[in-house]
């Protein structure tokens, strides 16, 4: 008995977890490009480094400064604020489009790829297409201010505008992402479902409501951890739209990190900064996991 | 041309290396091969004068055992490349600079060749150029660079057109200064360009008023590291006058996004939008390129304005007084480095420098500049220089880093009015 077992597990097709082995190539890869560079950052938080000569050790200097640093109070509070309207805006945007996107339409095949190309864009070229566009002497406000006889407004160079500029720019590029997502889970989604549904006589926006968004919660949870990390290392977009400024009024962290470390020359305290930013992004995203449970791995096709 | 010679033009593409910023260690790994025996390692900066140093360095070829390499690098990223060439082992032997704090972060980690020796030894050399000039690029009272580029003041440019309709002449004080403020506002026209989305060109305003309300020691002082001059009363009177400026609506309302790299500044200027600006010499090139009507005909320009009460010589110019080649440290080939940044004063060198539009800071130059494409705007600009006073170095350039970006901010929030003259010198003070 024992032996034909073993040699029936021997013979037949492997079942079970796939050897150790198979983790190495991605456990190395991770370790030398993501694992190797954050212990050197937190490394270089404890020195002093113009990127010239060698690191020198300080202790606790740079993290003694940091807590009494106001720009990095701010950086942090711009850094949520943004974070939050990205969300708040993108979220409900991105699944209305994405559902509907999931349809059968006939316009909707045209429609979604003109639509998704700002997905095709990179970032620099979105950023200086809207600098432009939103050039209050020579862009879009000049224009509808001698149409209208009004007075041009400068998005970007007033402080009240400029972080909601950031995110109406931030939104008209990753939208179309999230929207895909969206897509397709919504095409996961059993037809019948619905049709049981319409049966016991649920309307379209109960079934959206009591169908699709909770059949959608993992895609939520995963847009929304890509959105999050995504806002709080949003960075390019920052450095040519608006510069930080005026004056430190959109410097968010990441944006202070690069201007710390590569306009100032403080590399250490910049390290101090980007370090921070790992522990708040993989802490907001551990956070978001725990909270929508979707580390349980619990379907959502669960009794059907 | 000129105008891409302008320095902490913050790049609009070099976000791809910013992330990394824990690899910055790393890049500097691998050889260029440059360091054999023999070979020269040259870095320049590459805009519409690098043909000049390219010539240089085929002449220098031609006789010389030792061969130079030149390496011509993209404006964008010059600055980060040197710094991390220098903390590398794939160093440059002889490198393009501005001088003052460009450079002295290499002093004081003991990479650049003391150039003192070398000009006492060789009076030619030092008689070559003009003493504001090799002084402006001092640092702790030694030599580290060789002028070899045109030089760029900031001058005040004006639109003769509209100067000639209203009847009326460029500002000589102050408070001249305020009735074209009023005049010009009052017909509907921006009086000065400025453009506040590179807060550099606010700088220039923050150097000329500080220069003519306190003279030329205040920013010495705080460029050799004392950060108690900053409290000056000229800081506060200057920020004061700022805040004047701008409340009269001197630089119009909408400044904050205008960018001077991507042309607003000076497209407005040369459409008649705005009736003076106040900017690097470069500005002239820019024109001639982009608008050449206006820069052949209507582009007036003038010192800046003198203050009431004053102490500042009206004579003193700000601005980059010239690139400088320095050499490094540890080079293998000293004699041959010498050598080969010595040819910056040759006078074919000089020469070529005047037909490209520059103005060269050669003691010789005033007698080369008739050749110049653009002789009466050379003149003019070389006459300023050799009379000014003193020759300032932008103080972005004068500064180290870690100080200067800080205060751009500052300067930046003091001209979009977020926070006030007081809190201004407040914030300055507290730079280290």
């Amino acid at each position: 008995m024992t032996k034909t077992t073993g040699q029936s597990r021997r013979s037949g097709p492997a079942v079970g977890r796939p050897g150790v082995i198979w983790a190495i190539p991605g456990v190395m890869y991770f370790s030398f490009f993501a694992v190797l560079p954050m212990l050197l950052v937190a490394y270089m938080s404890f020195t002093e480094w113009d990127g010239l000569g060698n690191p020198k050790f300080v202790g606790l200097d740079n993290w003694e400064r940091l807590f009494s640093d106001s720009l990095m109070g701010q950086s942090l509070w711009l850094a949520f604020l943004l974070t939050v309207l990205t969300w708040a805006v993108q979220t409900p945007l991105s699944l209305l489009i994405g559902v509907w996107a999931a349809g059968y339409q006939r316009n909707r095949a045209v429609l979604s790829a003109i639509y998704f190309l700002p997905l095709l864009l990179s970032s620099v070229a979105i950023s200086l297409l809207w600098r432009t566009l939103i050039d209050p002497n020579f862009g879009l406000p000049a224009q509808a201010a001698s149409w209208f006889g009004i007075d041009n407004v400068d998005l970007i160079g007033q402080s009240n505008t400029a972080l909601y500029t950031l995110v109406f720019v931030a939104t008209w590029q990753f939208v179309p992402l999230h929207s895909l997502l969206y897509q397709g889970g919504a095409r996961q989604i059993p037809q019948s479902l619905y049709d049981a549904a319409s049966i016991d006589g649920a309307g379209r926006i109960r079934q959206f409501f009591h169908i699709t968004l909770p059949q959608l919660r993992n895609t939520i949870t995963t847009s929304s951890i890509l959105m999050v990390v995504g806002a709080l290392t949003f960075f390019d977009t920052v450095l040519i739209l608006t510069q930080g400024g005026p004056g430190t009024d959109t410097t968010i962290t990441p944006y202070l990190m690069y201007r710390t470390g590569f306009v100032s020359y403080e590399m250490g305290y910049g390290s101090t900064i980007a370090f921070v930013l790992v522990v708040m992004a993989t802490a907001a995203s551990l956070v978001l996991v725990k909270m929508t449970g979707f580390g349980a791995m619990r379907s959502t096709r669960e009794g059907m | 041309m000129e105008g891409h010679a302008r320095p902490r033009r913050r790049a609009l593409l070099v976000t791809a290396t910013t992330l990394a910023l824990a690899v910055a260690p790393l890049t500097a790994c691998g050889s260029d091969g440059t360091k054999e025996s023999g070979k020269l390692s040259v870095w320049v900066y590459q805009d519409g004068s690098t043909r000049i140093q390219k010539e240089a360095v085929d002449r220098f070829n031609k006789t010389s055992d030792v061969k130079v390499v030149l390496n011509e690098i993209p404006a964008d990223g010059y600055q980060d490349k040197v710094r991390t060439g220098m903390g590398s082992s794939n160093a440059p032997d002889v490198f393009f600079n501005w001088g003052g704090g460009s450079i002295r972060d290499y002093v004081n980690s003991g990479k650049l060749l003391d150039l003192t020796p070398t000009m006492d030894a060789d009076p030619s050399l030092k008689s070559a150029f003009l003493p504001s000039i090799l002084d402006a690029g001092k640092i702790d009272g030694k030599y580290y660079g060789v002028p070899m580029r045109g030089t760029q003041p900031v001058i005040l440019f004006y639109n003769k057109e509209l100067f000639a309709q209203n009847n009326v002449e460029p500002p000589k004080t102050w408070e001249d200064m305020l009735k074209l403020v009023q005049l010009f506002s009052s017909k509907g026209v921006t009086p000065f360009a400025l453009a506040g989305a590179n807060s550099w060109t606010e700088l220039m305003w923050v150097e000329y008023l500080l220069d003519r309300f306190g003279g030329v020691e205040v920013f010495d002082k705080i460029a050799n590291g004392d950060s108690a001059a900053w409290g000056d009363d000229a800081m506060l009177k200057t920020a004061q006058a700022i805040k004047q400026l701008v409340d009269k609506g001197a630089f119009g309302k909408k400044f904050g996004s205008v960018s001077y790299t991507a042309g607003g500044a000076s497209t407005l200027f040369a459409k008649g939008k705005t009736a003076m600006h106040l900017m690097g010499s470069w500005e002239y090139a820019t024109q001639l390129t982009d608008n050449p009507d206006f820069a052949k005909n209507k582009l007036g320009w003038a010192t800046f304005p003198t203050v009431p009460g004053g102490k500042g010589d009206a004579s003193a110019v700000v601005g980059n007084p010239t690139n400088y080649w320095s050499i490094n440290a540890n080079t293998k080939q000293k004699d041959a480095a010498i050598a080969f940044v010595k040819t910056a004063m040759s006078e074919e060198y000089i020469k070529a420098l005047v037909d490209n539009g520059d103005v060269p800071t050669t003691t010789n130059t005033a007698d080369l500049l008739s050749s110049s494409p653009n002789p009466e705007f050379a003149k003019a600009e070389f006459e300023m220089v050799q009379k000014a006073s003193s020759f300032t170095l932008s103080w972005d350039q004068n500064l180290s880093a870690s100080v200067a970006t800080p205060m751009l901010t500052e300067i930046q929030k003091l001209f979009n009015g977020q926070i006030t003259p007081e809190k201004f010198v407040e914030s300055l003070k507290a730079l280290k």
